[in-house]
Order: C-alpha cells, then structure tokens, then sequence
C-alpha cells in the first residue's frame, strides 16, 4: 500500500534541517520526498506537526526472559509505539542472560510474536555477565546479536576485557561497556557531595566515571575494537571522550535521557523512582553533558528503559532497585531540550535514531528514499500531565510522574504500517 | 513560637523557634526527673511502639522510660524475633503496626530514609531514633540541651565534632542543629571520615586535633563505627589513637573551661581516654544521658499534643 503523508514539518537528522513537506511510503520504505501523492495513495493530513525518524532505542532492558511481572516484549512494545520508538536494542541482563545464540533465538522469537516495533537484541560480552569467558562473539553475530555488554556491570578483570575487545575487533563486532569504576561504585546510592551527605547515603565520586572510561578507551587503543561507552553522565569524562575522538579510536558515547533532565535534587526525600546506575550527578555534571550532546560529543541518546516492580521500589533507597520506565516518556522529556533551547530537533533526533541506526548497522533513522518506513508524527508542543498509570509499560517506575511535560505521540509507523494509535482509531486523534 | 510538626524525622524540617521550644520543655522535664515522683498522665491511654531494627541500649531505654514516665503504654518490638526476620518488609510491618492504632511509633533503622518511607505509610506520629547515616534528632536535641545548661547559651559557640564524621548520623543532626543556632562547626579527623561536601555544609575542617580543637567551647567525640565501614578507611586503631583519640594532652588545646561530650557507647582508648572520660570536671556523658530522658519526654509530649490537636480538627470537621 502506498501512503502520502503531507502536510508535516519533516525533521531529517542527516541534513540537519527542519521544513515543512511531505513523504510518500511504498513497500514498507520511504519512496520519495515532497513528491505529488501517487494516484491511489492512502493521502494524510499530518496538520503540520512534525514528521521523523523513528526513534532506535539503544539499551532497552524487556523483563523476557525471567521477569516478564516487570515487563513483556508485548507491552513493552506497545509502550514502544506509544512513545515514538520503533526499535528496541534490547539489553541482555536478563535471568538468565542472553549469553548463548539459544537464548538470543528465544528472544528473536517472542518479539517477532508478540511485539509491534522492530527487535534489536544485543548479547552479554562474558558468559553470564560474570566477567571471566568471553561468549560466542561469532556465533551470536551470526545470530543477529547488535553488540555485546554485560550491562550495567563492569568486566573488572583488565586481562579478560582486554581479551574479548581483541576478539571482538577481529569480527567488527562492537562491545559496549558501562565505564563507573566497579571499586569506587560498589554499594553506591547517589553521587558523593553535599547532598548525598545530607542524606546519609552511600555515594560515589563522580571521578569513578572518567576512570572507568580511561581504562576502556586505553584498551580500545591496544586493541583496535569498536567501543560504545553506554552512559557518559559526568564532566570529567568528557576531555577523555574528546582526546580518544582526536586520536582517531572507533568510539562512540551515550548518556540517559534521565541524565539530561534530572539532577541529584530529585532524590529529594529518598524518592526511589529517581534512583539509577550510575546515580543522577550536580546539576553542573547535567548541563555539562547536555553540551556535549548538543555538540556531538556525545552521539547517542537513549532512555535506559528498565522497568523494576512496586515492589524492588518500595524499599529503603539504599536498598531498593535502581532503574526507570523511559518509553513513552523519553520523546516529551527529550523536548525539554529543545523546549529550553540547549538543542534542536534535527540534533535531538540525530541523537535518538540517526547515530544509534548508524553505530549498530541498521538502516533506519533516515528520511531519505529508501530507508525502512519507521516514523514518529509528534506535536512538540502539546502539553499534559504526566499520569504513571495510565503508562502501557507494565511497570509504572517513571521519575516524570505527575510532571507537566510537552510533545505527544500522535502516530507512529513501522515499515509503513501504523502501530500507534492501533489501526482502527483516528491516527490524528 | 512552638514545635508544631507531625513527626519528628530530622533536625533539618526545624525552625530555629521550634528548636528552642522543644529545648524549653526538655528543661523543665530535666527538672520534674530529679523529683523523687516521676509520673505523669500526660499520656495516658496512649500507646507507644519503639521498633529498632538496630541493636540500641540507651535509645531504646530512654524512650521506653519516657514514655513509662508521662503514663503511656510502651510496647518495645524485639525485631530480632519477629516476622522481619521472616522476610516482611518494612512498609508491611508499618501497615501492620498501624492497624494496631498506636499514637507514637518510635524507630531506628540501619538505611538512610527508613524513618521517612516508613513515617509516609502511617497514621501515627513517628519519631526518628535513627536512620543509617541520616539523622538521630533526639541526640541532637539532648546534646544540644546539655550544651546549653553547661554553657548557659547555645550561640556563638566553637564546636568541635570528632572522629568518624562520615558514619555519623549523630554528627549530621548536630551539625544542622548547631548551624541554625548560629554556632561555629568544626568538623575533625582523617580525611576518609569526612563526608563530601562538609565545607558547603559551612563547617571548617581539620585534620589534625590540636588544629581542630583550637578555643573550642565544646568537644564532641564520636564513636569510630566499625560495623558500617566496608573497607580501609583507618590503618589501625592505635593510629587512630595516636592521633584522634582524645586525652589530657589533646584537650589542653581547647579552652579551659571546654566539655567534653560522647553520645555513647564509647570506645574506650579507641576515640577517648577512660580517664578523661570519667572526669566529672570535663566530662558531661552521663549529663548527656540524663538529659536523653527529658528530651525525649518533650518530644513524645509535644507530638502528643499536635496529635490531639490534629485529631480534634478532624474530627471538627466530620461534625460540620
């Protein structure tokens, strides 16, 4: 079937420009822009809102296997298409680990059954993420695994690090590692300063983070690997990332989009929902990030979506689970960015589909002919009140409860098929 | 001005007039103690639960027998035999409390915020024995109240708080408590057991006992907490002896006329020196332990009365 949709303003994160347009799907792929409506063509209004991209979701954790109570790939595909994400690279820290092309089939399966965005699973680096074997580097590649990382947990050892970057540089196979000192983060609830010392928590500096990433990028030097760092939340970190881009290594950086909004005061008093790995940072840490985010420092940002239950929250901080719901939320709150000036929307979705597309191989994250029909239609600047229950995630962790946020979903397409709103209802609506 | 606070969870939520006004009525229980006749029915039909999840002699005590003192009945929960141990968490054994409807629950807890979680799913008045490395209010309060009997004011004073800063929740209440009364902190010991931040908190910091203890009115030892130290922080004890533990020579430093407090239990020959500790001249740890009875009997009585108070209004405006 062959849809026109006009009347948009089209974001295109490749050129960097925002301008009113139309786009023609056929096939499933973008056949043409600002080109008159074929004949036969289902023709929609887009009522001038804003046409995109859709959003790839780099470190998406899904509770399958092992804690599908927290989430499932139906719903968390369905929170997907509600928030304007239309992949998921799906993280392996699941029980067990996605450590074997075995489990990596499983989860191909039940997201090619049960949800409606694309899946794309990445595998653990180290034979249940404990940091002693490499896995089948070759063998998940062959299986379809994007990249490989154990999480939000470090491979301490410096020899076996050093062994499967090796390994994987022979295969180009990309590894991403979560660069926070393990040593100085054990046990850490908040990051070290005034305010965590008012509160009693335990707290780590915000130096564990440039450490950490010192160590992966000396490794990525010795061994040539491609390397994604998955969260960069500190300023100090930043000159590192800086000197190891002038050096030429094949890095690349991400940061939460929790990180870009929110800041250590949002702990408040000990709210859990606003605890996570690594802790949220000063707010001189946050606008520092966000700089380098605008400037392309920083090339990815994602929601580190990671539903936890009532239960692991309703906790003591110290003792309760870290992580956030961020699907449905990581669209409007990306808008604060751009609501406050610090970066525009070509740059936003450069960062939220383009380079995370580009860094893991896959040909989404364009407007230009030929590229996979996964678009987001968005009012930027439709406002609402942030309701945690009426979420499709079936965790309902979210740090924006209750918060006053901007831009709302109006559809969402993935290879030219509507996956929000559900066929059937008004997709302007 | 009075304390008009539904719980009391920290010295942070207080007003410098609150402060004063609970101080005020700790005083005049400090005197109603020493009276051979030590009871009152300011509670009475009241009931009081102290639940400690950590192991505590004085706290517990001083709070069972202030609430025996002002006629309540006290239940004190043995959490070491109880279905915590069996698992339930802490927002369940709050709910299961609180079906009970007692007036006051009394808790200390191991992790920083515990009070608060627990004082949000309640209906009672809740008083913070203790959290983690958080806040002990009534410690605070009752050093505070010994300080201000010794020295006959509570401004403008030189403290000194000592030792390990960093595990101390006892120092963080008195640091906020002696802030807003506008005294000078300063805060000494090893730089591993001083918390992050303490200078943008406005407390000076010394690393060294004769630096640290310089004109200080006040001497506050605290105790090296083994149990929440998960890793090299000290090299050893008689390092830390050698060069924080308090003895004549160090508190030679201080003014002549300086106390010398512990909010217990002590170390002895780890952070201060028996001797000294005993020496009713300088020492004022068993006035701080006098003074924990009458503080607490204030606190209980005065959430006692914001509690009726509260009540009362409720049930004002179900008639109308």
């Amino acid at each position: 079937m062959t849809l026109h949709i006009a009347n948009v303003r089209l974001i295109d994160p490749e050129a960097l420009t925002m301008a009113p347009g139309s786009l023609t799907v056929a096939g499933g792929r973008i056949a043409a822009r600002d080109a008159p409506p074929p004949a036969g063509a289902r023709i929609i209004d887009g009522g001038g809102l804003c046409l995109a991209p859709g959003i790839v979701d780099l470190g998406v954790k899904v509770g399958e296997p092992g804690e599908r109570h927290k989430e499932s790939f139906r719903t968390a595909g369905l929170a997907a298409a509600a928030g304007g994400v239309t992949t998921l690279v799906t993280r392996p820290d699941t029980r067990p680990p996605i450590d074997s092309p075995e489990a990596l089939e499983f989860v191909a399966r039940r997201a090619a059954e049960a949800s409606p965005v694309r899946i794309a699973p990445m595998a653990a680096l180290t034979r249940g993420r404990d940091g002693r074997e490499m896995v089948e580097i070759g063998l998940l590649r062959d299986a379809g695994a994007v990249a490989f990382t154990d999480g939000l947990r470090q491979v301490e050892s410096t020899r076996v690090l050093a062994r499967c970057l090796t390994y994987a540089a022979g295969l180009g196979a990309l590894v991403i590692g979560h660069p926070q000192d393990a040593g100085l983060s054990a046990g850490a609830a908040a990051t070290s300063g005034r305010f965590a010392s008012l509160r009693g928590l335990p707290a780590v500096a915000p130096m564990a983070e440039r450490i950490g990433l010192e160590r992966d990028l000396a490794l990525v030097a010795m061994t040539g690997a491609r390397y994604h760092a998955d969260q960069i939340t500190t300023a100090p970190a930043l000159p590192a990332l800086e000197r190891a881009r002038a050096e030429g290594l094949d890095i690349s950086a991400g940061v939460s989009i929790h990180h870009v909004t929110l800041n250590e005061f949002d702990l408040g008093d000990y709210r859990t929902f606003f605890k996570f790995t690594p802790p949220l940072r000063g707010e001189d840490d946050r606008q520092a990030v966000v700089a380098a985010l605008a400037e392309g420092l920083i090339d990815i940002l994602c929601s580190m979506h990671d539903p936890q239950d009532e239960e692991s929250k309703r906790l003591p901080f110290e003792e309760a689970a870290a992580g956030a719901v961020g699907l449905e939320t990581f669209l409007p709150a990306a808008l604060r960015l751009w609501h406050a000036g610090a970066l525009g929307l070509p740059q936003l979705f450069r960062a939220m589909a383009l380079n995370p597309a580009r860094r893991l191989g896959l040909p989404q994250g364009r407007l230009a002919a030929g590229a996979p029909a996964d678009l987001v239609l968005f009012d930027p600047d439709a406002p609402f009140l942030l309701d945690r229950f009426r979420l499709h995630s079936k965790a309902k962790n979210t740090p924006f409860d209750g918060a006053r946020m901007q831009g709302r979903v109006r559809a969402t397409w993935v290879g030219g098929r509507r996956v929000f709103p559900p066929e059937g209802r008004d997709a302007a609506a | 001005m009075t304390f008009r606070g539904r719980h009391l969870l920290g010295i942070e939520q207080l007003a410098p007039d609150e402060i004063r006004a609970l101080l005020d009525v700790a005083e005049d229980y400090a005197a109603f103690n020493r009276q051979p006749m030590r009871r009152r029915d300011t509670l009475a039909g009241m009931t009081v639960i102290t639940l400690f999840y950590e192991p505590s002699t004085r706290t517990q005590a001083s709070f069972e027998l202030a609430g025996k003192r002002l006629g309540a009945d006290v239940m004190t929960m043995a959490v070491a035999v109880s279905s915590v141990k069996k698992g339930e968490t802490l927002i369940d054994t709050a709910l299961t409390l609180n079906a009970m409807r007692p007036d006051l629950i009394i808790v200390r807890h191991p992790a920083s915020g515990a009070v608060n979680l627990l004082a949000s799913k309640v209906d009672c008045a809740v008083v913070n024995a203790g959290d983690g490395r958080h806040e002990h209010p009534t410690q605070a309060l009752l050093d505070a109240l010994t300080i201000r009997r010794r020295k006959g004011r509570l401004h403008r004073l030189t403290v000194a708080i000592c030792g390990d800063i960093a595990h101390s929740r006892v120092a963080r209440s008195n640091i906020l408590l002696l802030g807003k009364l506008e005294n000078r902190i300063r805060l000494v010991g090893p730089p591993t057991l001083i918390p992050a931040g303490a200078r943008e908190l406005g407390c000076e910091v010394a690393h060294d006992m004769a630096e640290g203890l310089a004109d200080a009115d006040v001497v506050m030892m605290l105790r090296l907490q083994k149990e929440r130290m998960d890793g090299a922080f000290i090299p050893s004890e008689r390092e830390y002896y050698h060069r924080y533990g308090l003895d004549a020579a160090k508190l030679a430093h201080a003014r002549p006329d300086a106390i010398v407090m512990h909010p217990g239990p002590m170390n002895r020959g780890v952070e201060i020196d028996g001797t000294l500790a005993d020496d009713i001249n300088r020492s004022v740890i068993q006035d701080q332990v006098e003074m924990g009875v009458a503080v607490r009997m204030a606190a209980l009585d005065l959430l006692a009365r914001n509690l009726r108070a509260a009540r009362a209004g409720a049930a004002g405006a179900a008639h109308a």
